[in-house]
């Protein structure tokens, strides 16, 4: 991230009280990720212990230590969406992508996570790129959906929690 | 506080309102049992094992963090909360080693003791995770076993309350949970300064001491409370004996001056007490060679020397040093051979390296030249001026008290050359040249003069001497004093401005004010300041010079001065050499003697011809090494009584082996004039001895009885002759605390001095002129070189380079560059460099660091290979005879051949 940017960051939230997850949500979405240096800046600019920035970065799962992929799939492995056959779709997803649920992929297009319930049964099995559903998927439907995305044919990144 | 009445397990008691629930209880004698609380810190109510009943209330209570009320009915044993409990002990289980027979914890394991209390022997929580951290050997302090960890957050709360570093928190979450530094970076690159105050804090094995891994079972080792032998602070700390050896410290949160809190050097700092390099038996040089000898060889030697020069040259040609390391009984012992057996007043000690010019200088401010408040009463402040004083490193315990007056909104104030630590959470910084601290000083006076924010009243009723001193600041403007001092004048004001207008301000210094040409005249500028503000005599305030060694307030209030018998009493005072007279049954002598550094300049010139050294290292610890060696080798007779072979015992004809603090009685006094109890714990090896038996057995031989049966017996002469001592026996300090002056029995001893009047009736404004340091940076020696202590080593290192922790962690000498210093002389991190002086010269590590200023260089003294004081000056405070220690021009030149990292 830009110096700037986090600097502006931190100047909205310095001196005031629970300030920091915002600025950790802040520069997170400025970045995609919260890198050791993004930390310890946030430490030093809001004046907290870097140990405690640390520990709430590590505590919240919307925090992520390190880079991410670009496009961020969540396969729900929910109740509905496994008895309809999510397995198959991940393992199609795992396998195409090159990757185990929890990763990015290794030129960083995409970020592969599994989630119990993207409250869409109507749709199992269920994914969820960046902002869009994707209903009824199976190991065919998944690939046609990630060409979409591969070459930058859709351009949202990781949305800002915010938002 | 109130009382109030409350039920515990059916029966009416009392407790003080604003007790915890837990509180009343222990008040009550009822014990409930807990793992994350400890007194010594905030409840946190997390591992839920305090849980109580209280009526009305439909759960359980956490009895740490619930404050009992009037009427409460509490019941603490109750099937229902007996179930709770041993669930959170089964859970705890499941997830913890059970491998007690091998813990070093095992004994004082309170995860262990609550399991035995409850008779819960395994878990019913099966086949959840069972850790496999792998233990965290990074540092030569302790050892972090994570899966031993019950997550109760003791260490985190002791980091943050009692240290107040915050160097571990919480980290992750759910099962993955774990105590972690940022980043999971090892401890030194987190910023710890492995104090083990979260060792002391952790009620399981998850953290230990790693020099006492499988050493002893906790009920095999034998607790002596003793006072730690290092810092003035005092510090009150429990040598672990087994088998005659101690083998760990422990602290003890009843400790009156540090509670759990120690630092690295107390804690872990003991490993020099049992090396393999301690002296066990007496030594004579005979063919140039110091060869081991029998007691009596080696006193009969020494006595006959000492008479027959004594007979030859006069009593005046021998000298002594007595010992800041030794405790009262023998420093008074050591004044009263020299006095009244060999009938000499020359006698000092390294206070006169030190703080001889707080002693001076307060002395006529004040009239008695000691911490004017205690240590606890400085967290009590609203606004802390540090100068001269890097006190995180030098006076750990005293920087916690700092920390804890900032964290509770008091501001700061550093006046430094460096950016020491406390810069960190200092309001201000103000970054002075080095030795121009009566312009600065002078400055606030003229700011806080013009801008009327002076104490007219107390000015008034309580000193004398304003209007003169008023007088000499009157040009020390902001701006005349920016030129001097190089501090901006606006910052100077705003600083002015913060300490004058503060309810309770107090003033702590160091050898940064006092090792100047200018020492005494810094000292009375300190006091000009206090007075003139009216922060004097109360609670919150005060001028707290902090003495740096353990025994360096208890050595001059002793008379291991040339000046004055014990309690400040003068030699040239005839009604106090009457008394002395009477008492030791010797005629004494009526002139001042010399000071330790015109000893060394007088047995150059020959006056000087016999010296006798206890526990004193000057071949490291006096400045200009080279002028101290050609003196102390152009002696008849060197007499050196110590615990190792120093770099002076080397120099010597006799050396005589003293013991340690751990293994003798008496009492040291700490900085803030507290008199506390030293305690034998392990016997002394080999054929060592006593130093107060030495001194006794050398007087003998003089036909001078000074057969004590104990330090015991020499206290008590100690009280009867000096009034400031008069009310302390053994028997007393163990039960309380006493800080002198404390005149008889029934005196409750002093905390605060000059309450209502000043030791000398009205406090003396001094009119006080800025001088420059005797050498500055020129085109030869461009570089102000200043010398100082780092927190894990002890004056001449002697103790502390035979502690393996701390040795292990700082090995080798450094001195601290500015980067842009070392680039224009282009010289890596870690590279050898020559540091010259007009003195001598030194080869020595550079250690890149901003905490220094462009122009200048830190060294470090405690390394006798590279002996920062091989270069410093020896020049002199004109009154006190301190010499510069903190200021001399020198010269860096990094070395082509030696590119060795530096390993600090």
């Amino acid at each position: 991230m830009s110096t700037s940017a986090l600097t502006e960051i931190i100047e909205r939230y310095r001196g005031k009280p629970g300030s920091l997850i915002p600025a950790l949500q802040k520069a997170q979405a400025q970045m995609g990720y919260l890198s050791g240096e993004t930390l310890e800046q946030i430490s030093k600019g809001l004046g907290i212990p870097f140990s405690r920035v640390f520990g709430v970065a590590t505590f919240y799962s919307q925090f992520y230590l390190s880079p991410r992929g670009k496009h961020t799939i969540k396969v729900c492995v929910g109740t509905a969406c496994h008895v309809r056959g999510a397995g198959a779709a991940l393992q199609a997803l795992e396998e195409k992508l090159g990757v185990k649920a929890g990763n990015p992929t290794e030129d960083l297009s995409f970020q592969l996570e599994t989630v119990a319930c993207l409250g869409t049964c109507f749709l199992a099995p269920a994914i969820m790129i960046d902002k869009d559903y994707y209903g009824e998927q199976t190991p065919k439907t998944v690939g046609k959906i990630l060409k979409k995305y591969i070459g930058g044919g859709a351009d949202a990144g990781t949305p800002d929690p915010e938002e | 506080m109130n009382e109030i009445n409350f039920f515990i397990d059916g029966r009416e008691a009392e407790a003080s309102d604003g007790m915890t629930i837990l509180e009343a209880a222990q008040a009550n004698g009822v014990d409930i049992p807990h793992l994350c609380h400890a007194e010594y810190l905030q409840p946190t109510g997390a591992c839920r094992l305090c849980v109580v009943e209280v009526e009305g209330q439909r759960a359980l209570m956490p009895s740490c963090a619930v404050k009992v009320s009037p009427d409460m009915k509490v019941s603490t044993g109750t099937e229902r909360v007996v179930r709770a409990r041993k669930m959170v002990l089964e859970l705890l289980l499941s997830a913890h080693p059970k491998d007690c027979m091998t813990c070093d914890m095992a004994g004082k394991c309170l995860l262990q003791k609550y399991c035995y209390e409850y008779g819960v022997s395994d878990t019913r929580f099966k086949g959840g995770a069972i850790y496999n951290y792998p233990e965290h050997r990074d540092n030569p302090f302790y050892v972090r076993d994570y899966n031993k960890c019950i997550l109760c957050g003791r260490c985190v709360n002791a980091c943050a309350e009692i240290q107040g570093d915050f160097i571990i928190d919480f980290a992750h979450r759910g099962f993955a949970t774990m105590i972690s530094t940022p980043l999971n970076r090892n401890m030194k690159d987190s910023g710890c300064v492995f104090c083990g105050n979260c060792v002391a804090a952790c009620p399981t094995g998850a953290l230990r001491e790693r020099d006492a891994a499988g050493v002893a079972r906790e009920w095999e080792l034998n607790k002596v409370s003793t006072t730690c032998p290092y810092c003035g602070c005092g510090c009150q700390l429990d040598l672990n004996v087994k088998d005659g050896k101690v083998v760990k410290v422990t602290s003890n949160p009843s400790a009156p001056v540090n509670g759990v809190a120690l630092c690295s050097k107390g804690r872990f700092g003991y490993g020099f007490i049992h090396s393999p390099e301690r002296l066990t038996v007496p030594l004579v040089r005979e063919d140039g060679e110091l060869k081991p000898a029998t007691w009596k060889k080696a006193l009969d030697f020494a006595a006959r020397r000492l008479c027959d020069i004594q007979g030859e040259s006069g009593a005046d040609s021998i000298a002594g040093l007595a010992s800041a390391r030794c405790t009262n009984e023998e420093n008074y012992l050591f004044q009263k051979f020299m006095r009244a057996v060999i009938g000499t007043n020359n006698v000092d000690h390294c206070a006169r390296l030190c703080h001889a010019s707080t002693v001076a200088g307060l002395a006529i401010s004040f009239g008695s030249g000691a911490m004017t408040n205690t240590i606890a009463d400085i967290s009590q402040a609203d606004v802390i001026l540090i100068t001269g004083s890097n006190t995180t490193e030098t006076h750990p315990i005293i920087a916690l008290q700092v920390k804890k007056a900032a964290r509770r909104g008091a501001k700061i104030i550093v006046v430094e050359p460096r950016r020491i630590q406390l810069c960190d959470i200092a309001e201000i910084h103000l970054c002075q040249k080095s030795g121009s601290d009566v312009a600065w000083i002078n400055g606030f006076i003229n700011v806080i003069i013009s801008e009327g924010l002076h104490d007219a009243s107390f000015i008034e009723n309580r000193t004398e001497g304003f209007e003169e001193m008023k007088a000499a600041v009157k040009k020390y403007t902001p701006e005349y004093v920016e030129n001097i001092t190089g501090i901006p004048a606006d910052a100077l004001r705003a600083a002015a401005r913060v300490y004058a207008t503060a309810e309770k301000a107090a003033i702590l210094y160091s050898m940064g004010i006092t090792q100047h040409t200018s020492g005494t005249n810094n000292v009375m500028s300190v006091a000009n300041l206090a007075m003139l503000t009216g922060n004097i005599g109360k609670p919150g305030t005060g001028v707290n010079p902090l003495r740096g060694q353990n025994n360096v307030q208890g050595s001059c209030d002793m008379g291991a001065l040339p000046n004055v018998f014990s309690g400040y009493q003068q030699v040239s005072n005839p009604d106090a050499r009457k008394k002395f007279s009477a008492a030791w049954k010797a005629e004494l002598p009526e002139s001042s003697g010399l000071t330790a550094t015109e000893m060394m300049r007088a047995a150059i010139k020959g006056d000087i011809k016999a010296m006798y050294i206890m526990g004193e290292n000057p071949m490291v610890s006096d400045p200009d090494t080279g002028h101290v060696r050609k003196a102390l080798e152009k002696l008849d007779l060197l007499i050196v009584q110590d615990i190792f072979i120093t770099e002076t015992a080397k120099l010597a004809d006799v050396v005589l082996p003293a013991v340690c603090f751990a293994e003798k009685d008496g009492t040291f006094t700490n900085t803030e004039r507290r008199v506390q109890r030293v305690r034998a714990a392990v016997a002394a090896p080999g054929d060592s001895k006593q130093d107060w038996r030495i001194i006794g057995e050398l007087a003998m031989r003089f036909g001078y009885r000074m057969d004590y049966e104990s330090p015991e017996r020499i206290m008590e002469e100690i009280a009867s002759l000096t009034p400031s001592y008069g009310g302390v026996d053994y028997e007393r300090i163990d039960r309380e605390a006493v800080h002198w002056p404390c005149p008889s029995k029934s005196h409750p001893g002093t905390p605060i001095l000059h309450i209502g009047a000043f030791t000398r009736g009205k406090g003396k404004f001094a009119a006080v002129e800025f001088s420059g340091p005797d050498e500055v940076p020129d085109a030869d020696y461009p570089m102000t070189l200043i010398t100082g202590r780092i927190l894990y080593h002890y004056h001449t290192g002697t103790m502390t380079r035979r502690s393996r922790p701390l040795d292990e962690h700082v090995p080798q000498a450094f001195f601290q560059i500015n980067p842009e210093d070392a680039r224009s002389l282009n010289i890596a991190d870690g590279q050898f460099c020559d540091v010259t002086s007009r003195r001598g010269a030194i080869s020595i590590a550079a250690a890149i660091s901003d905490a220094v200023p462009e122009g200048s260089i830190f060294i470090p003294f405690h390394f006798a290979e590279a002996a920062a004081n091989a270069l410093t000056n020896s020049a002199l405070d004109p009154i006190a005879k301190i010499p510069e220690l903190k200021v001399c021009a020198a010269r860096v030149s990094p070395k082509e051949d030696a590119q060795r990292m530096l390993k600090y």
